[in-house]
């Protein structure tokens, strides 16, 4: 017997689960550079939302069109990949079809006839978002951050999805053996005829392409995940379950200013007291590099899909405010990745690049554009909170900088010397109560 | 109508031994905007009608610091609500009603943090109880078939999933409720929102407002119903620059509630 298509196999297999093993080690690696954030409260809660919101698809479909055609090929993409534990099994022990040998064939007619209409109905869906992208031009994936990469990105998951889909079909009409056995082949059958005038022996060679090809496309694309915005096929299930359960209008407060505020506020703590001499640096406040933010917040950029939905609907962006939620989030991953490989080039320790994420990223101009109105927050199919970084972006502008912009800081200005975000006497706040 | 206001103030109960049910917190806008005024004694009639007892902090009321919170000075925040849950700690405030969905927002939500727990609605949760209790009676009346559009305020709306109260409200007014485009989670912000009511906006096509205002429009209302200050005057600025406020009145849902029972 010959073993070389096995042990081919075994090395393209392991080589292609091995350098994705290596690139999450590299994402858990630049997720962590995040400061930590307690996110172990109301476990059910999360379940909950993980299988509401990742699973079960709900805040896809609230623009029915995309939500829909999302789940086919979500649904698709699950299921069809049941075929491909046959393909591994076949590749690894030298079996064709392995699936004919333990279970009857009704039953794998069933499996497979399903996994070929799916792949069927992948395949319209996929072509018409490739319409949706290219020709009828959709707002939301024409934005400035959507030139270049972003937009080839987008298309290049559409092709090979394309690929992978007719590759599964040819596999399945030019298999005589399958064909003939008149289950399953519910799609494959109507394809079979334009092979017909093939030779036999050209039919298992085209056979034997399409089911290689076909393993081989899927681990391409498994690797080629982490270098794209569709890591979200993955990762939407921890962002989910990490998602904000709190009110969406409540922010967190920050603690390390609470016990600035509470030694003020004691009037029994001493105003000249010296720091304690093994008393740590003062923590920063708010946010100008990825490494200010939290993990969850890194984890949110790599889930980022770039969907667009939060740039739609913001309403700074509605009216031609340079703000997009979908950029923050999309610059805050490639710092994060710019850190990452400043880190790896520099043998494990981040050396200054004279960059960071505040305004060699994301511009002042953008974070003040904010209504903080939640509207992206609420319209991220994946629990993706942009506000959060844009809030603690001007956290560290205004605290750190004193960058606020001039009407901004008079409106403070106010609220500290009268209590008020106008120049009214706090004395007068009464007055009303004695007006007609 | 005699326009008198009964307008207790914590610091007179206490002094009396008396504890309101309910602490009315008026909001700068509400004690300062003339506009907010004009809300904030529209709630005080419908509260003095159904002789609730409630009370005001008057001159002890500070910011509550949202604007400072969402412009990024999380410090001046924090004073001011340490400063502002001293205060009513003192005073020993249970419940908190408010006409201003920021306050609502953090009251309710950040001000637990820093040690003021208190339960929190917004003056149309609180106006729906008072009608659910049969306290106040609600006859459409004037409003009755009028074209009414709600705006959602991201703070009472999105934030806190606040929807039905000021629309049941509408509703009991027999006005005819018209929902805009972008209405409940997907509401459009009026603008206002993370301290823009304080600056002028960034560059762009157009302001914030008059989208929203537009979309109001579209749904061809005899009044747009708010139920934020902030919201009010943004809608009603958007009104004023679409030429249309003599046909369109821009009005808090306390307002709507005060007229129609002639307060």
């Amino acid at each position: 017997m010959n073993y070389l298509p096995q042990i081919l196999f075994a090395i393209i297999l392991i080589a292609g689960i091995g350098f994705f093993a290596k690139n999450v080690l590299r994402l858990r690696r630049n997720i962590n550079l995040g400061k930590d954030v307690d996110v172990s409260d109301n476990k059910p809660q999360r379940w909950k939302n993980m299988a509401k919101i990742a699973l079960g698809q709900t805040k896809m479909v609230v623009r029915p069109i995309a939500g829909f055609l999302h789940i086919i090929v979500y649904i698709g993409f699950v299921i069809i990949n049941i075929e491909v534990l046959e393909i591994i099994i076949d590749g690894l022990f030298g079996t064709h079809r392995i699936g004919l040998k333990v279970l009857n064939t009704s039953i794998y007619g069933f499996l497979i006839g399903s996994f070929e209409v799916l792949a069927v109905l992948v395949l319209v869906a996929v072509i018409v978002f490739w319409i949706r992208r290219n020709i009828i031009k959709i707002k939301r994936f024409l934005s400035k951050e959507m030139t270049g990469w972003p937009k080839n990105d987008g298309n290049i998951i559409l092709y090979f999805e394309v690929v992978l889909m007719c590759l599964f079909l040819v596999m399945n009409a030019t298999d005589v053996q399958f064909q003939e056995l008149e289950s399953g082949n519910v799609i494959s059958q109507y394809l079979a005829p334009l092979f017909s005038g093939l030779s036999k022996s050209t039919l298992p060679l085209i056979e034997r392409s399409a089911w290689w090809l076909h393993i081989i496309g899927i681990l391409i694309f498994l690797n080629y995940l982490y270098y794209s915005k569709h890591l979200h096929i993955l990762l939407a299930f921890p962002n989910t379950f990490y998602g904000k359960l709190i009110p969406q209008g409540q922010f967190k407060n920050n603690d390390a200013v609470t016990q600035e505020v509470k030694l003020m506020m004691d009037p029994n703590a001493d105003p000249f007291a010296a720091p304690a001499e093994d008393a740590p640096d003062p923590e920063k406040f708010g946010a100008s590099d990825v490494t200010d933010l939290s993990w969850v917040q890194l984890l949110n950029s790599y889930t980022c899909t770039e969907c667009g939905r939060c740039t739609s609907e913001c309403p700074a962006n509605q009216t031609g405010k340079k703000l997009s939620p979908r950029k923050i989030m999309m610059d805050t991953r490639d710092r994060l990745e710019e850190v990452g490989k400043n880190i790896e080039a520099n043998k494990g320790t981040f050396v200054d690049d004279g960059k960071q994420l505040l305004g060699d990223y994301i511009s002042h101009e953008e974070l003040w554009a904010c209504t903080s109105c939640n509207a992206c927050v609420q319209a991220c199919p994946v629990s993706i909170d942009p506000l959060s970084i844009i809030m603690d972006m001007r956290q560290y502008l205004v605290m750190e900088q004193s960058a606020a912009p001039s009407d901004l800081n008079n409106m403070m200005g106010n609220i500290e010397n009268n209590g008020a975000p106008w120049p009214f006497n706090q004395m007068d706040r009464l007055n009303w109560a004695e007006e007609s | 109508m005699e326009n008198t206001l009964r307008v207790p103030t914590m610091a007179e109960l206490f002094a009396a031994g008396k504890q309101p049910e309910v602490l009315f917190w008026v909001g700068c806008a509400g004690s300062f905007d003339d506009r907010a005024k004009k809300i904030t004694k529209a709630f005080v009639k419908i509260l003095n009608k159904a002789n609730v007892s409630f009370a005001v902090l008057g001159t002890e009321e500070s910011c509550s610091g949202d604007p400072a919170k969402r412009s990024g000075n999380e410090f001046l925040f924090q004073m001011q609500a340490v400063t502002n849950i001293e205060v009513m700690n003192a005073y020993e405030v249970k419940k908190v009603v408010t006409a201003c969905p920021h306050c609502f927002n953090t009251l309710k939500n950040e001000y637990p943090g820093l040690g003021g727990n208190y339960e929190v609605v917004h003056h149309t949760q609180f106006l729906k109880q008072l009608l659910s209790e049969g306290r106040i009676t609600m006859e459409g009346g004037q409003y009755k078939g009028k074209r009414i559009t709600f705006h959602d305020p991201c703070y009472l709306g999105r934030a806190n999933g606040v929807y039905e109260a000021p629309r049941e409200l509408i509703q009991k007014l027999d006005a005819e409720l018209v929902e805009m485009k972008s209405c409940k989670t997907r509401g459009l912000c009026c603008g206002a929102g993370g301290a823009q009511m304080f600056k002028e906006p960034e560059k762009g096509d157009k302001d914030i407002n008059i989208e929203r205002t537009e979309q109001a429009l579209e749904t061809k209302p005899e009044i747009i119903a708010a139920g934020c200050p902030f919201c009010n005057t943004m809608m009603t600025d958007g009104v004023k620059n679409k030429e249309k406020e003599a046909s369109v009145a821009v009005m808090d849902i306390a307002e709507l509630i005060a007229t129609a029972e002639d307060l």
